[in-house]
């Protein structure tokens, strides 16, 4: 007699779960979610801070400053130029307006066309395998055993006349693409294999929708975690192309400043406040980009999270080596 | 790349198999290595206006010889680095000379060969990144195995946070800031330089201190900055360790805690560390390239940073190439020996 009532029981439970969620629901809770990680919630805060002086600066200062000659050179803080002026009379808060967010493109331009790459191959990597995987990761785990930034010089240095912000982005995005490769190419593999993809090519879908509908909407969050690191190793490559000199010349972007600062030995001059506005910047950013990708990882994969450093540390050199 | 090594498919490993993956590792190390080189080749020639001409042209210009004989003066030094022949047989050329490490002439010191000034600015870039490597990994081990392990002192942990901001972030911005405030401000360390200047460099008690003296603040801004990366590694691996059951055995039996820490704990917990470590020594040869701009550091960095303004393209190439070469050396030396430590890659592969 009992053991149907509970069965029934049971079932309307489960069916009161099923029915709970509702869209705004789950929004909800991915919300709540979110706020249990408090790491991405300050990550992306900084974040739209910074994306804020870009946006909101122009309105303020006229970015027509940010041009040499638009100043007196070399004055310190005061109330005229609440940051200086450099070397080449560069009113430095009208650079920080306008070189913040020309750093930001270089770095979103490069993380967004690696990430394509990498979704693409990863994608055909996974999904078709054999002999298409063997060759994009043959070419992944080649490339990853080479200096970046160090080959980017040579590119950069040999284009050094036509560089501009966005083939200074494409040059960096052209070695950036491996580590998106390698990640999204591992959970093709294992969703792959998931039921909900074997119905989907059972009922006749084609490839073309079985990716598009079914795979990509499941890769999503790994490829949000993916934008975020490979926009932060592109910044973090570009801006150090730039303070060697291989950037857009005359465009104010961050490394450029830090270039030309470190260029008219602003150091040993004591002209601290032009290279300190670029590097709070910096750090501001790195920091923020952190912060996120760390609060998204912890989403991404709950479960691995822990043991994560474990396993990336055998293959990844320390963040920001080779520069 | 340990994926290539220790092949995926599962199978009986009997030596010959062995030798054939070892074979193909020491292949890719050449095609890696030949890559490089082809790549330095080529870029300059695909880019626009051939960059390496263009400064040919604008040196014999500024040389004076603009008045008589431009074309001659081109011609004359086209022959000299091999300009005037069919592409591939530069191509050829190119490589037999890359494989004696020979790069060509300096553009900027003429008559002075790429390699014999690299040679001399790179013990001073592998010296400075050798010590601060070491250093790093050996406080960074240290401190990341004590903050996984239970009886530290609770205010270790404090220390976790900052330690990890500044491993996010670049380490010549750590530089700056270092140079500026020990350097312009305090006076306590010399601005810049390998070593006073005025004095030549010699094999004296003297003159080493100095060198020592010159590198404090350069080393300290690697060591502050990469520190955090050690430190975070062990932590993982210790707080894994600490789960195991040798770990409670090891305390039910009494044994000290030192004795536990020691030799239960970081010896087991140690050994990808050591694999980071091998890897990162590859990276001495580029390691901190603008630490070294920042201090005018006389090594490699510098070097780069002059040669990129002054467009000397064969020193630059060079460069490139001699640090491709140092990494994946490291990195063959890394796949081929780590077997012979860690018996599971031999037996079971990385899948």
């Amino acid at each position: 007699m009992t053991e149907p009532q509970e069965a029934e029981v049971v079932s309307r439970e489960r069916a009161a779960l099923v029915r709970a969620v509702t869209p705004w629901q789950r929004i909800k809770g991915v919300i709540v979610y979110c706020l249990r990680t408090p790491m991405l919630v300050a990550g992306v805060l900084l974040l739209l801070a910074l994306f804020a002086i870009g946006w909101v600066g122009p309105l303020f200062v006229d970015t027509g400053l940010a041009d040499p000659t638009s100043a007196p050179p070399d004055l310190p803080p005061s109330r005229d130029y609440p940051l200086g002026t450099d070397d080449q009379g560069r009113n430095l808060l009208a650079v920080a307006v306008v070189g913040l967010p020309l750093t930001l493109r270089v770095g979103l331009i490069a993380g967004a066309v690696a990430l394509g790459i990498g979704t693409l191959l990863g994608i055909l990597a996974g999904y078709l395998g054999g002999v298409v995987d063997a060759i994009i990761r043959g070419l992944a785990d080649i490339l990853l055993t080479v200096p970046t930034l160090v080959v980017l010089v040579t590119i950069a240095a040999s284009i050094k006349q036509v560089i501009s912000v966005e083939i200074m982005a494409l040059v960096v995005a052209s070695l950036a693409w491996m580590w998106p490769t390698r990640t999204i190419r591992s959970q093709v593999l294992t969703l792959r294999e998931r039921a909900y993809i074997q119905v989907a090519k059972m009922s006749g879908r084609r490839t073309s929708g079985v990716v598009f509908f079914e795979l990509l909407p499941n890769l999503l969050p790994y490829i949000a975690a993916s934008f975020v690191t490979s926009t932060a190793a592109a910044i973090l490559a570009s801006v150090g192309l730039e303070a060697l000199g291989l950037g857009p010349q005359n465009e104010p972007t961050l490394g450029m400043t830090i270039y030309w600062a470190i260029r008219f030995d602003a150091l040993i001059r004591g002209l601290w406040w032009w290279w300190l506005m670029p590097i709070v910047l910096i750090v501001a950013l790195f920091i923020a980009l952190f912060l996120t990708s760390a609060g998204l990882d912890a989403i991404a994969n709950p479960r691995v999270y822990r043991g994560r450093n474990k396993r990336r540390r055998t293959s990844q050199p320390p963040a920001g080596a080779t520069l | 790349m340990a994926d290539i090594y220790g092949s995926d498919e599962p199978g009986p490993r009997n030596g010959g198999d062995a030798m054939r993956r070892v074979l193909a590792r020491i292949g890719l190390f050449f095609l890696v290595v030949w890559g490089a080189a082809t790549l330095n080749f080529f870029l300059p020639r695909i880019a626009p206006g051939d960059p390496v001409r263009q400064r040919l042209f604008r040196m014999t210009v500024q040389g004076g010889y603009t008045q008589q004989g431009v074309e001659e003066m081109v011609a004359a030094y086209q022959e000299q680095f091999g300009l005037d022949q069919p592409l591939w047989l530069q191509y050829l050329r190119y490589l037999g000379d890359v494989a004696q490490l020979d790069f060509g002439y300096s553009l900027t010191l003429f008559p002075t060969k790429a390699l014999d000034i690299i040679m001399v600015a790179l013990p001073w870039t592998i010296g400075l990144l050798t010590v601060t490597t070491l250093l790093s990994f050996l406080l960074g081990t240290l401190f990341g195995a004590l903050l996984a392990w239970r009886k530290s002192p609770r205010g270790l942990n404090i220390l976790a946070g900052p330690l990890l901001a500044l491993s996010a972030i670049p380490y010549y911005m750590l530089g700056l800031v270092l140079v500026y405030v020990f350097g312009v401000i305090l006076k306590w360390f010399p601005l810049s330089g390998g070593y006073a200047s005025g004095t030549l460099p010699s094999l004296n008690l003297d003159f080493l201190l100095d060198v020592v003296w010159h590198s404090i603040l350069p080393g300290a801004s690697i060591v502050l900055a990469t520190l955090g990366f050690w430190a975070l590694g062990m932590r993982g691996m210790m707080v894994t360790t600490e789960g195991e059951d040798y770990m409670v055995f090891a305390e039910m039996r009494g044994l000290p805690d030192r004795t536990i820490f020691t030799s239960y704990g970081v010896r087991n917990a140690i050994l990808p560390q050591f694999t980071s470590l091998a890897l990162s020594l590859g990276h001495i040869v580029s390691g901190a390239l603008l630490v070294e701009v920042i201090f005018t550091y006389p090594g490699v960095g510098s070097l780069l940073f002059t040669a990129i303004q002054e467009s000397d393209y064969f020193v630059i190439y060079g460069i490139v190439f001699m640090v491709v070469l140092s990494i994946a050396l490291a990195t063959l030396m890394v796949d081929l020996v780590y077997p012979l430590l860690d018996p599971r890659i031999r037996v079971g592969g990385q899948s």
